[in-house]
């Protein structure tokens, strides 16, 4: 019997996740709410995670699948001290868009 | 890897000093313990197992030295520290942060698997995205740290999807593997596209030009000690692990590559000093002014087998000035609203000594003989040349004439100017830090064999 990735092929896997990565990134760039932009940033890390896994399964080595391990930890770590920042920031202004950060004028 | 675990350990211990009341010791000790770190560090010289520790850290000449590098800085930083967090009951927080990103950076250069070196870079990173947001109640503090968050997480998603290229190609995190794949004719393409990737996210880690725009506003909102840590540890210690990154990675460098890297090393030194010419804040100007020494960094990639011992000379020379320059602008901006150059107005009467460490700081930076900014350029320059890169090295020498101006700036300000305020006592370790850095810039410009053939 064939594994899944040799039925979709592992071309069709890094596709996906490019595109995944690239909704992340232009999430990032066009998107002005803070929230929005977190999730951005997750679905970009998230993006990388599959395409470890099936790098991971097309070179039958776990290293890679250990990977997503620490990414996912990092990824939680980074999400946590955002969201301390946007608090902060909520509770001097009074809400989370970031075009109303303009102080620092560049 | 014994540097490593002492430094977890320290950053340990700072946490656990507050729960016994030591907070008073934790500075003192912190900063001895870090001394005695540098010194057994510098002087590590037992081989390494291989095979030791998984083969995650390899202790090379180039990991020890540059780990020293930073242990020396953040002793020299923590000094600093003292007095800005005087007040809070937070230190134990701070000291430990920034000890934990000390360990980071060590991560970064003294890495042998791809997995060491996202961890390292990560902990770097998340401890300085805290640290910038950390006046908590003033808003232009929240800001700095949520542009350098949002930045900052971009860079490490493409860092982090250039590795995953790279595992694509290859198999393996393993350092030596990857290095055998770079050099090796049948390489997937998926390698290539991972060594560009990784470039990029380091390319803005670095603030090098297309990807600095984050930098003179982050620098300018965050807390002044934090500003200090961003502008002179953090840009070497990118520029260090972005130097280990293209030896293992990209060692015979495509003529191409080599053509991007010295456009963006032009344009990081072209637009740094320009945009910094109509700065009045001193923090941006700093800002500018390390955009533009990121270019000149970039600049020892063009000749990677020989530039190690320059990147490091180059490296402590502009870091140290960075903290002279710092201990001073501490100093004189510290019961002030902003840190235009107005506060720095006729320094040179109420404090002549602070204004001697600045103008020695922005003389070595803008590149004046005796000091050790000089020799970096020069050695550097000297290297860009026969490496058969004319171009850049007019143009690096146009724009060191530029940042005079502006470094002159300062100075003037310090020296004709008349002082309009009281002169008020800050306590000794200002005085101790800036006099520290500066007599080590004119000891390294002195005499630039004691660490030119450390590597």
């Amino acid at each position: 019997m064939q594994s899944i990735l040799e039925q979709v092929g592992i071309g069709n896997y890094i596709i996906l996740s490019a595109l995944l990565f690239c909704i992340g990134a232009f999430g990032i760039l066009y998107r002005r709410n803070a929230i929005i932009m977190f999730m951005s940033i997750e679905i970009m890390l998230n993006a990388v995670n599959l395409l470890l896994v099936a790098f991971s399964t097309y070179h039958q080595d776990a290293s890679g699948q250990v990977f997503v391990f620490f990414t996912m930890a990092v990824a939680a770590a980074e999400v946590a001290v955002g969201l301390a920042i946007l608090v902060s920031i909520y509770r001097n202004i009074g809400n989370i868009d970031i075009d109303n950060l303009k102080n620092l004028k560049g | 890897m014994n540097t490593l675990i002492a430094i977890v350990g320290l950053g340990v211990f700072c946490l656990v000093a507050e729960i016994f009341n030591f907070r008073k010791a934790i500075i003192p000790v912190s900063v001895i313990a870090l001394l005695a770190l540098f010194g057994l560090t510098i002087t590590d010289n037992l081989p390494q197992v291989a095979g030791d520790y998984s083969n995650m850290i390899e202790e090379t000449s180039f990991s020890k030295t540059f780990s020293s590098l930073f242990i020396l800085l953040t002793a020299l930083l923590l000094v600093l520290s003292n007095n800005v967090y005087k007040n809070t009951s937070k230190i134990s927080d701070f000291i430990s942060i920034k000890i934990f990103m000390l360990s980071g950076a060590i991560a970064m250069v003294s890495f042998n698997n791809m997995a060491m070196f996202f961890l390292g870079i990560e902990v770097l990173s998340i401890a300085l995205y805290v640290l910038a947001g950390s006046h908590r109640l003033d808003i232009r503090s929240n800001e700095a740290g949520m542009k350098y968050f949002l930045m900052g997480s971009f860079a490490s998603g493409i860092l982090l999807f250039g590795i995953a290229m790279l595992y694509g190609a290859t198999g393996t995190f393993d350092v030596p593997t990857l290095y055998d794949a770079s050099i090796s004719a049948n390489t997937e393409y998926w390698f290539y596209i991972g060594v560009i990737l990784i470039t990029i996210g380091m390319l803005f880690k670095i603030a090098a030009v297309p990807f600095h725009f984050w930098a003179p506003d982050v620098y300018e909102g965050a807390p002044l000690i934090v500003t200090a840590f961003m502008s002179t540890f953090a840009k070497v210690v990118a520029m260090a692990a972005f130097f280990k990154l293209i030896t293992i990675l990209n060692s015979y460098m495509a003529y191409s590559y080599e053509i991007v890297i010295l456009v963006i090393s032009i344009l990081s030194m072209t637009i740094g000093n320009i945009m910094a010419l109509r700065q009045n804040s001193v923090k941006r100007i700093l800002a500018f002014s390390g955009i533009s020494h990121a270019g000149f960094l970039l600049m020892t990639l063009l000749n990677i087998g020989a530039a190690a011992n320059n990147l490091l000379y180059y490296s402590a020379s502009y870091a140290l000035a960075g903290v002279a320059a710092f201990s001073v602008l501490i100093y004189v901006c510290k019961n002030e609203d902003d840190d235009k150059i107005d506060n720095f107005n006729g320094l040179a009467k109420r404090n002549p000594l602070m204004a001697v460490i600045m103008s020695l700081a922005l003389l070595s930076m803008a590149g004046i003989p005796i000091l050790s900014g000089f020799f970096a350029k020069l050695f550097l320059l000297n290297q860009v040349i026969s490496a058969g890169f004319l171009v850049l090295a007019i143009v690096a020498i146009v724009n060191s004439m530029i940042s005079v101006y502006y470094y002159f700036r300062v100075i003037l300000a310090m020296y004709t100017k008349d002082s309009v305020k009281q002169e008020v006592e800050h306590g000794s370790e200002f005085y101790i830090v800036g006099i520290v850095a500066a007599v080590l810039l004119i000891v390294l410009g002195l005499f630039p064999d004691t660490i030119l053939h450390l590597i």
